[in-house]
């Protein structure tokens, strides 16, 4: 019946991975291609007092040094308060500051330390709890804690009545779950080259993700219209939502419209680990309250976000975060207070699930330890609870072609668990 | 002091000049225009840059250029003869064991300087030559599959002579 499923499908592209004949971004390179360097903020937190590129415009091989100046637009990202180059104050280890162009690796780093910069190191925070104190140092002019919609520092999701279903509870169980920051690592580090076609157009091969986000994204920062911009994307070496965020493009264009001159910008393995955006922290205060029949009357969540100091995908991540972190359970009862808080690290990108799944793994350990207060198997309580057809979500949205029941009776079945005779009959339907 | 540097390169001799700080890696992505060699680290930890330098599989980003004067190097680039692939690229192909394919040039060197060595492994043992080979797409048990397959004959039999044991 199925012509792919359970068979071995060798991929459409994979005689190029195993020849070596694949070409990635960081195998690209052109005749004439000057090399790009950043000088990165050495401290968490540094104020910049002034910057002087002369000394290093001066040696031999050298082609462009630029600073925030010489950046068309200097704000990017999907919400665009990321800097290119960073401006008065740096807000976290890392953040590029100075690029140059150069002939090769070893000009370009010696016109990095020729450039004269009179630097402070500021107060910085990195927990995200101490971030959110009254007196904890400000790692964003506008303060630590984003408002939305211009109005508040939380998001909210409501339903019901949480304190009614505390009361109706037969027990309150509670759990405060956090997961760390995490680097997507992909094997080949982040590469752009960038260059000026014989019309005049700006070309960046680029290992982005998301081609269309980083045209509009880019063009905005250059200030060249869409038709004066073309990204070239490509096979790229593993992204895993890393690539959703811009760490080379940016750069590397901004030279090539300076130097008229190929780019090229690709960052040492240390470059990619450090600095580069990351999955974001986060915490989850979880309290449930519970029948002992094993039906939950009420879930409330205070969910923190730490986005690092730019907002970057971190936005974006916490608004799905919320929305999805009460679980795959019919849940009359609940309320979700989600904040995202600035913190001086590297910003928050996507990774693998967009604050999806992290909250997946605080609810299932949360879920779990349910079923252990009132005594059923870790399947019961899922089944007790599960969202059937025709059901509203926990924002409202009608639910279709619901199977969350018959995926746990199967799991239960491939587990070898045999379920009591009246879980083994229910039904999404 | 640069130096001219005669070695031999997937069965051809090349000449090319190199700097005394120069990697391996360096001279053949750089100067010969060969990126079948990847660069993941640059510090000995990933194994993308593995090529195969008389007969054993190193890393070549931590050999220094001048010291394979003279020697063999072979890269992915040299295997498979008469527009055959090498029985490893088939069962990596077959096997799907490449997602991204950046790990997967070096997997190749790393896996087929191994079974030159030990034609008859353990799957232990299969795992231990790969070890040095990150990948980040977390393909690494289709590799091992794919290169117990290939001892056990299911794609043939592995090329003698001047493809990699010059
Ligand atoms: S580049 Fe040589 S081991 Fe990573
Ligand atoms: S296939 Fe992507 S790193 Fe191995």
């Amino acid at each position: 019946m199925f012509k792919s499923v359970g068979k071995r499908v060798p991929r459409f592209d994979g005689i190029g991975h195993v020849t070596g004949k694949t070409v990635y971004p960081s195998d690209l390179s052109m005749p004439g291609m000057l090399v790009c360097k950043t000088l990165r903020s050495p401290y968490h937190c540094t104020r910049i007092h002034f910057i002087d590129t002369t000394e290093a415009e001066k040696v031999p091989g050298v082609y462009s040094v630029i600073t925030h100046k010489d950046v068309p637009h200097n704000l990017f990202s999907m919400v665009p308060d990321h800097h290119v180059l960073a401006e008065d104050i740096a807000r976290y280890k890392g953040q590029n500051i100075v690029a140059v162009a150069a002939v090769d690796k070893s000009t370009a780093l010696k016109a990095l330390s020729k450039v004269k910069i009179e630097m402070e190191e500021l107060p910085y925070v990195i927990d995200p709890v101490e971030a959110m104190k009254e007196d904890a140092p400000k790692v964003r002019p506008e303060g630590n804690l984003r408002v939305f919609d211009d109005v508040d520092t939380v998001r909210r999701i409501r339903r019901g009545d949480v304190e009614k279903g505390f009361a109706e509870a037969d027990y309150i169980v509670e759990g405060e779950y956090w997961t760390p920051n995490q680097e997507h690592a992909p094997i080949e580090t982040t590469a752009s080259l960038a260059y000026l076609d014989g019309n005049g157009k700006l070309v960046i091969h680029s290992k982005t993700q998301g081609l269309y986000f980083t045209l509009g994204d880019l063009s905005n920062v250059f200030q060249l219209p869409l038709n004066k911009l073309k990204m070239v994307g490509a096979t790229i070496g593993g992204a895993f939502g890393g690539q959703n965020s811009i760490h080379t493009d940016h750069i590397a264009g901004v030279l090539a419209l300076k130097t008229g001159k190929p780019v090229k910008f690709h960052l040492t393995r240390e470059e990619e680990m450090m600095y580069t955006t990351i999955r974001s922290a986060w915490r989850f205060k979880i309290k449930d309250g519970i029948k002992k029949d094993g039906k939950i009357t009420a879930r409330y969540v205070d969910v923190l976000e730490d986005c690092g100091a730019y907002t970057e995908l971190g936005l974006y991540a916490l608004e799905k975060n919320v929305n999805y972190i009460g679980g795959a359970n019919k849940i009359e009862n609940l309320a979700i207070d989600g904040r995202l808080v600035y913190t001086n690290k590297m910003p928050s990108g996507s990774m693998r699930g967009f604050g999806v799944n992290i909250g997946q793994y605080a609810e299932q350990v949360q879920t779990d330890k349910l079923a252990r207060k009132i005594g059923i198997s870790p399947f019961e309580i899922r089944l007790n609870n599960a969202f059937k057809e025709g059901d509203e979500n926990h924002v409202g949205n009608p639910l279709v072609a619901v199977s969350g029941i018959e995926t746990l009776q199967k799991v239960a079945k491939m587990a070898g668990v045999e379920l009591p005779k009246e879980y083994q009959e229910m039904s999404s339907k | 002091m640069s130096k001219v540097l005669k070695f031999v390169l997937n069965g051809m001799p090349v000449k090319v000049v190199a700097e005394p700080q120069e990697t391996l890696l360096q001279v053949l992505r750089e100067k010969l225009s060969l990126t079948s060699p990847k660069c993941g680290c640059n510090h000995g930890d990933c194994g993308s840059c593995t090529v195969i330098l008389n007969g054993k599989a190193v890393k070549s980003c931590m050999i220094i250029a001048l010291t394979v004067e003279g020697k063999s190097v072979v890269t992915v680039d040299g295997l498979g003869t008469d527009g055959k692939l090498h029985p490893v690229q088939q069962a990596f192909h077959e096997y799907g064991a490449p997602q991204c394919g950046y790990c997967t040039p070096g997997m190749v060197m790393a896996a087929t300087a191994f079974l030159n060595e030990n034609p008859n492994p353990s799957y232990d043992e299969v795992k231990d030559a790969l070890a040095g080979n990150l990948c980040r797409c977390g393909g690494y048990q289709k590799y091992v599959d794919a290169v117990m397959a290939v001892a056990k004959g299911e794609f043939g039999p592995i090329p003698k002579g001047s493809d990699v044991d010059v």
